[in-house]
C-alpha cells in the first residue's frame, strides 16, 4: 500500500519522545502519523490517513506514557500532546502485536498461494514482520461462500476479511454510498450488501485498493498476475480531466490494473471506477492497428505511406479556411501543441476546436483567474457551483468537494437546472429554468446590492427561482470568508454555452476577486486549450490577434482570421465550405450534441481524416483513418482542470503500427513540405517552454517531476473591464447597474497588477528586444444571450451527463460497458400525469423537425416545465433533439400509443 | 412480507418526528415492522431506509446486530427459556427439554402450525423467579413443566390476551404526550427537554 501520512503543517508544535528520540509533531496530529513521519512505522490495518480513525484492528497498539505511567494505547486514536513518550518496540508492545495478529489469523484462511493479494498483502507482510510465527489455533476456521460478487467489478471473500472497517468506512465517509455494511454480530460479523442492492458505487474499486487483505478483489485483475511480476509506473489518468495520479501496473507488455496514487493536491489516492477499469480498453481487439483508406464504400488497410499521402492530399493546395481540425482533448500537451503548430502554423487555419459543443469558450476557460482544487476545497470557503453533476462528470472532484463540504465546512451554492449529487450537500441549491443561469446569477448579484433591504429590492422571482431563496444565496455569498471560488462548466448541453458565460459574467462583476475552476470533462481539454487548439487563440493563453506577430516570427505562418468553433466548423462543413475535416480523436457523429448538424457536416465535407484509437461512428465515414497510440502507450504530459501539468508515461507497445499523435503531426507536416522542427518530445517541450508564456519553463519541469506536477501560472489574472467589453462592440445592457459599476472600479485595479509584475519569462523575452510578448488573454463578458420564453405546452430540456455513457472508451472497457442507466426522459410527476400516460409510458419527444421516442418517467426531483435526459446513452438520442444554434431546447411530448 | 401498510406508515412518520435526526428512528421502525409482519422483512428494511434517509444496507447492518429482530418468520409466540445458572439449578434445562418434547421441535425452530418458536436463552434477569421463560418477551415466572403445559394450552386457546403476537415489544406504539416529547430541535440548538424544564421550573423531583 502506498499510503503515507497526510502532509501536515506544524503551527502548534509539541515535542513527543518516540523510542527515546525527541520528535516535533503538530498538536492534535495522530500519534501513528507523527511516528511514521519521524521514521518509526507502526503496523496497522484499519487506519488509513484519508479516513477517520476507528481503532478497530488494535494492530497499532504502542506503549504511551503521558505522565501517568506507560500503558498500551492504539496510536491511531491518540492525538499528540506535549511531553508524550512513546515506545513502539517494548516487550509489552511486541506481545500485544503477537496477540493481535494471532487473533486476526484465527479465522483468516492461509490460502496466500492462491490469493491475489499474496505478495503485496499488509496482513502477510505484517505477520512476517511482527507476528508470533505460529498459531495455537487448532479448531476449524470460519467458512463462507467464496467469493461473492458485491458489485459488477468487486468480489468479496468474507473468509479473508479481518473486519478492519476500511471498505465500509470508505463507502460511507468518502464515497457517500454506504451500500456495504457490517452485518450480524460477534464472530459472525461480516461485510455485506443488502440483498438485491449491489455495491454499485462509482468508487467501488477503491475498496479493493485499500483492503489490507485479499478479501476484496477486482474482477478485471483476479488471477491475472502475481504482484512480484508487476512493474509499476506512475502516470496520470486521462479518463476525465481531474488528473488523478495512478500507478500503471504492467506485466509482459500488458496493462493489468491501475491503483490510485496519493497526490495531496488532487486525488488523495482515490480513483473512480471508470478510470480504474478503463485500462481494459487499451488492449481491446477492436483497436485500430493499421491505417485505413477509403476505397469505394469500404475502408481498406493501407501502408502508412499511402495513408499519409491520402491524408495530405486534402490538405495541400486548399484555402486555409477550408481546413478544420476537431478534437485534441485526448492528446498529450505535446501532441496538442504539435497539432496546433501544424494546423495554425503550417496549414494556417484557425478552425480548430478541442471541445465538441459540450465545453465553454476558450475565453472563459483561459481568461479567468484559475482556482485549484485545493482552493475550491479550502476549509471554511464558499463555492459557487455551476457545472455538470460532478459525480457523473468528474468523480474524484466530487469526492474532494464532498469531503470539503462534510468535513471542512465548505459552503456550496449550486446553480443548476436539475438536481445533482451535490444538491443534498449544498448549502443552497437553486434550480433555475434551463437556459437562465445568467438571469439567476444576475439576480443573486442584484440581491446583494440592496443590502439589508435585499429581499424587498430583489423581491422578484428570477429564472424560476423563488426570490427568498435568491436573497438567501446572495447573503450566503456575501458572508463568505475569503474569496469566492467558482466551478464552471456545462450543467446541460441542451442550453447553449453562452447562457453559462452570461452567468460567469454576472459572477465576475459581483465578485471581482473570485477564482474559477473549469469543470470540463474531456481528458486533456485544458492542455489542448493552453496549446491553442481552439478558435481565436494561440498557445499560451493568448488571443490569435495579439500573438500573431510573436508566433509569426517562430512559425511558418499564423492564421489571418479567427476561426470557427466546433459548431461553426460543422456548419461550415454542412454548407460545403470545408474541404478537409481532421478528427483528432473526435467523433462528432457519436459525440456532438446536435446529431443532425454533425450528419450534414459529414455529407458536406469533402474529405475526413480521422485519427483515433477505435473505428468510431465518424471514423467509419472517413476518407482516411490513421491509428494513434493511446493512454499508457505514449509519453508526455497532461494538464488537469486546475492547469496542473503532470507526466503520462508509456508502459506498453501500441497495437499494430499505431503512431503517437505528435508523430503524426510531424509526418503530415513533412509531406506538406514543412518542418515542425520536432524530432522528440523534448523538442516540443522546449519550444512550448520558449514560445508559450503559460508554459514558460514548466513543461520540462513537469516532465521531470514525480508526483504532483506543476501548476501552470496564471499569466492572465486580468478580469475584463465591462467598459472595454462595450468598446468591442457588444451592448451589454446589464453592465450598467450598480454592482457592475463597483466591479468596474475593482477590475481596473485587478487588471493593472499582472501587467506590472509580468511573468519573469515573458519579461525576459521583452528584454530580448525583438517582439514584445503577447498580452495574456482576458475574459470579456459578451452581450447576454436572449432566452425565449417557454410556452405553456412545451417542456424545456436538460441533458446532463453520466459516468458510464456509451462513449468509445466505456464501450470498450468490459467492466464499465453496460453499467450505464437506461435511457429515459424524466418529468415532474404532475407534468407526467398530465400526459395521461398509459402503462407503456412511451412518448414522442419533438423539437421542430427533430424527434425521438423515449420512456417517460415521473421524478419528483425534476422541476415543473422541465424534462431531463442523460446524454450519450445507448438509445438516448438526446443529440437528435438538440439544435446547437438555439439558446435552449424546448420539446413537446406526445404519448405514443 | 412487505413494506409498511398505510396505518403503520403513519405511525412511522409519527415516530420519526420524535427525533432530531430521522436516522435515529431506525430501530423503533424495525420494531414496528416486526410487529406488522411478525419478522423484519427485506422489503420492510428497504422501506425503513427510504423513510429515514439511509441505505438498506445500513438498516440491515443495524438490525442484524440484534437477536430480537427476526430476519425470518417466527411463530406467533416466541418462547425464550432461560438455561443460565439460576434457572438451571432449579430446572431450566428440564423445562427446555420438556418444551422441546411437548412441542416436537428443537430450540431455534418453529412448530409446523406456525404457533410456537422455542429459543434457549441466557439470563433474562429473573433469577428470583427461576425457572423463568418469556413469551414474546412477557415474563412467565416459576414455570414448572405443568405450568408450561397450561401456558401452551392457554396460548392455543387464546386465553392470554395480554401477550401480543410475534415477539412484539409494544413500546414503539406508546403514545407520548406533548410535555414528554424531547425537543426535536437539532442537538446544536438544543435547550433542555420540555419535561426537564417543567420539572426544574417547579423546583422539585416530584415530576
Amino acid at each position: 500500500m502506498s499510503e503515507s501520512p497526510r502532509p501536515v503543517t506544524i503551527d502548534q508544535p509539541v515535542t513527543i519522545t518516540v523510542n527515546g528520540s525527541e520528535v516535533t509533531a503538530q498538536k492534535g496530529e495522530l500519534l501513528i502519523d507523527a511516528c511514521e513521519r519521524a521514521g518509526t512505522y507502526i503496523p496497522r490495518f484499519c487506519y488509513h490517513s484519508r479516513m477517520s480513525p476507528v481503532g478497530m484492528c488494535r494492530m497499532c497498539l504502542v506503549e504511551v506514557d503521558t505522565g501517568r505511567g506507560p500503558a498500551l494505547q492504539p496510536s491511531c486514536m491518540l492525538e499528540c500532546g506535549d511531553g508524550m513518550s512513546v515506545d513502539t518496540e517494548s516487550a509489552k508492545v511486541r506481545k500485544a502485536q503477537d496477540g493481535v495478529l494471532e487473533f486476526l489469523l484465527i479465522n483468516h484462511p492461509l490460502d496466500c498461494p492462491v490469493c491475489d493479494k499474496g505478495g503485496e498483502c499488509p496482513l502477510q507482510d505484517t505477520t512476517v514482520a511482527y507476528g508470533p510465527g505460529e498459531s495455537r489455533w487448532v479448531e476449524e476456521k470460519r467458512h463462507y461462500e467464496k467469493p461473492i460478487a458485491i458489485s459488477a467489478t468487486v468480489q468479496l471473500d468474507r473468509e479473508r476479511c479481518i473486519l478492519c472497517d476500511r471498505c465500509t468506512r470508505f463507502a460511507d465517509e468518502v464515497a457517500g454510498d454506504p451500500l456495504i455494511h457490517f452485518m450480524h454480530r460477534g464472530s459472525n460479523t461480516q461485510v455485506n450488501t443488502f440483498p438485491g442492492e449491489p455495491f454499485s458505487s462509482y468508487f467501488s474499486g477503491n475498496t479493493v485498493q485499500i483492503c489490507p487483505v485479499g478479501a476484496l478483489t477486482a474482477t478485471p485483475y483476479r488471477f491475472k498476475a502475481r504482484p512480484w511480476d508487476l512493474e509499476h509506473a506512475e502516470s496520470t489518468c486521462t479518463t476525465c480531466s481531474v488528473g488523478c495520479r495512478v500507478s500503471i501496473d504492467t506485466s509482459r507488455d500488458e496493462v493489468l490494473r491501475y491503483n490510485g496514487v496519493d497526490s495531496d493536491p488532487v486525488n488523495w489516492g482515490w480513483l473512480c471506477d471508470k478510470g480504474r477499469f478503463g485500462f481494459e480498453a487499451i488492449k481491446h481487439e477492436e483497436r485500430l492497428v493499421a491505417p485505413l483508406v477509403r476505397s469505394g464504400d469500404s475502408l481498406v488497410a493501407a501502408r502508412w505511406n499511402d495513408a499519409l499521402d491520402a491524408a495530405v492530399a486534402g490538405l495541400r493546395s486548399v484555402p486555409a479556411s477550408s481546413i478544420a481540425v476537431l478534437g485534441g482533448a485526448r492528446l498529450t500537451n505535446e501532441a496538442a501543441y504539435a497539432w496546433a503548430k501544424l494546423a495554425k502554423g503550417v496549414l494556417g487555419t484557425d478552425n480548430t476546436d478541442c471541445q465538441l459543443g459540450d465545453g465553454l469558450p476558450a475565453d472563459a476557460v483561459l481568461g479567468l483567474p484559475v482556482a485549484t482544487i485545493d482552493d475550491v476545497c479550502r476549509p471554511g470557503g464558499t463555492v459557487i457551483y455551476l457545472g455538470p453533476d460532478p459525480k457523473e462528470a468528474l468523480p474524484v472532484l466530487f469526492i474532494r468537494l464532498r469531503h470539503a463540504i462534510v468535513n471542512d465546512g465548505v459552503k456550496v451554492v449550486e446553480l443548476t437546472p436539475q438536481s445533482t449529487s451535490l444538491t443534498p450537500l449544498a448549502a443552497a441549491s437553486l434550480t433555475y429554468r434551463p437556459g437562465e443561469a445568467g438571469v439567476l446569477a444576475e439576480a443573486i448579484a442584484a440581491a446583494h446590492g440592496a443590502g439589508a433591504a435585499g429581499v424587498d429590492a430583489a423581491g422578484v422571482d428570477a429564472a424560476g427561482v423563488d426570490a427568498g431563496r435568491i436573497a438567501a444565496a446572495s447573503d450566503l455569498l456575501a458572508q463568505a470568508s475569503g474569496p469566492i471560488t467558482v466551478v464552471i462548466g456545462r450543467p446541460s448541453v441542451a442550453e447553449s454555452a453562452s447562457t453559462v458565460v452570461d452567468a460567469i459574467g454576472a459572477i465576475v462583476r459581483r465578485f471581482p476577486d473570485a477564482t474559477f475552476l473549469p469543470a470540463l470533462r474531456r481528458g486533456n481539454v485544458i492542455g489542448a486549450l493552453n496549446a491553442g487548439l481552439a478558435p481565436g487563440v494561440l498557445p499560451g493563453r493568448v488571443r490569435r490577434a495579439d500573438a500573431a506577430e510573436w508566433f509569426g516570427a517562430a512559425w511558418p505562418r499564423v492564421p489571418e482570421v479567427d476561426g470557427e468553433d466546433a459548431a461553426g466548423i460543422l456548419r461550415a462543413a454542412a454548407e460545403g465550405r470545408i474541404d478537409t475535416l481532421v478528427l483528432l480523436g473526435a467523433d462528432p457523429l457519436g459525440d456532438f450534441p446536435d446529431a443532425s448538424l454533425a450528419e450534414q457536416a459529414f455529407i458536406g465535407a469533402r474529405r475526413v481524416v480521422a485519427i483515433d484509437l477505435f473505428l468510431t461512428e465518424s471514423a467509419r465515414r472517413a476518407t482516411v483513418v490513421l491509428p494513434a497510440t493511446g493512454f499508457a502507450e505514449t509519453d508526455g504530459t497532461t494538464t488537469n482542470i486546475e492547469g496542473r501539468v503532470t507526466q503520462v508515461v508509456r508502459r506498453v507497445t501500441p497495437p499494430g503500427t499505431a503512431r503517437s499523435d505528435w508523430q503524426l503531426a510531424v509526418d503530415l507536416a513533412d509531406r506538406l513540405g514543412a518542418d515542425l522542427g520536432f524530432e522528440s518530445l523534448a523538442d516540443i517541450q522546449a519550444e512550448m517552454d520558449e514560445l508559450s508564456a503559460v508554459h514558460a519553463g514548466l513543461t520540462v519541469a513537469a516532465a521531470a517531476s514525480d508526483l504532483d506536477g506543476v501548476v501552470l501560472p496564471l499569466v492572465s489574472a486580468t478580469v475584463a473591464d465591462p467598459a472595454e467589453a462595450d468598446a468591442t462592440g457588444s451592448d451589454s445592457a446589464s453592465a450598467s447597474d450598480s454592482p457592475a459599476a463597483e466591479a468596474t472600479a475593482a477590475d481596473a485595479t485587478v487588471a493593472d497588477e499582472p501587467a506590472s509584475d509580468a511573468d519573469p519569462e515573458t519579461a525576459a523575452d521583452v528584454d530580448d528586444g525583438l517582439i514584445p510578448a503577447p498580452a495574456p488573454l482576458a475574459f470579456v463578458a459578451p452581450a447576454p444571450t436572449t432566452v425565449p420564453a417557454l410556452d405553456a405546452y412545451a417542456a424545456r430540456l436538460v441533458v446532463g451527463s453520466t459516468l458510464y455513457d456509451a462513449g468509445t472508451m466505456v464501450r470498450h472497457a468490459r467492466s464499465s460497458a453496460g453499467l450505464g442507466p437506461a435511457a429515459s426522459i424524466r418529468l415532474h410527476p404532475l407534468d407526467h400525469s398530465q400526459l395521461g400516460l398509459g402503462t407503456s409510458g412511451r412518448v414522442r419527444v419533438i423539437n421542430g423537425a427533430r424527434s425521438t421516442v423515449l420512456t417517460a418517467v415521473a421524478d419528483g426531483s425534476v422541476a415543473r416545465g422541465t424534462a431531463v435526459m442523460i446524454g450519450g446513452l445507448e438509445g438516448g438520442d438526446d443529440s437528435a433533439l438538440i439544435d446547437v444554434t438555439a439558446a435552449v431546447t424546448d420539446v413537446r411530448l406526445e404519448v405514443v400509443s | 412480507m412487505s413494506r409498511f401498510n398505510e396505518a403503520n406508515e403513519a405511525i412511522a412518520h409519527e415516530i420519526i418526528a420524535r427525533y432530531p435526526r430521522p436516522k435515529s428512528a431506525t430501530i423503533p421502525l424495525c420494531h414496528l415492522a416486526q410487529e406488522q409482519d411478525g419478522y423484519l422483512a427485506e422489503d420492510a428494511m428497504a422501506h425503513i431506509a427510504e423513510l429515514v434517509g439511509i441505505t438498506s444496507a445500513e438498516v440491515m447492518g443495524t438490525a442484524t446486530f440484534y437477536e430480537m429482530f427476526k430476519l425470518a418468520p417466527v411463530g406467533r409466540y416466541v418462547i425464550n427459556i432461560c438455561t443460565n445458572i439460576s434457572c438451571q439449578l432449579v430446572g431450566g434445562e428440564e423445562l427446555l427439554e420438556h418444551a422441546e418434547s411437548t412441542l416436537g421441535i428443537t430450540s431455534g425452530s418453529t412448530t409446523a402450525d406456525g404457533l410456537f418458536t422455542i429459543e434457549d436463552v441466557e439470563c433474562v434477569a429473573a433469577c428470583t423467579e427461576a425457572p423463568a421463560c418469556q413469551v414474546n418477551y412477557r415474563y412467565q415466572h416459576r414455570v414448572t413443566p405443568e405450568a408450561f403445559d397450561t401456558l401452551i394450552a392457554d396460548l392455543r386457546a387464546g386465553r392470554r390476551p395480554e401477550i401480543p403476537d410475534h415477539g412484539t415489544l409494544g413500546a414503539t406504539r406508546q403514545h407520548i404526550s406533548e410535555d414528554r416529547v424531547a425537543n426535536i430541535t437539532p442537538p446544536e440548538q438544543q435547550v433542555e427537554p420540555a419535561w426537564y424544564a417543567a420539572r426544574n421550573a417547579t423546583g422539585g423531583e416530584s415530576a
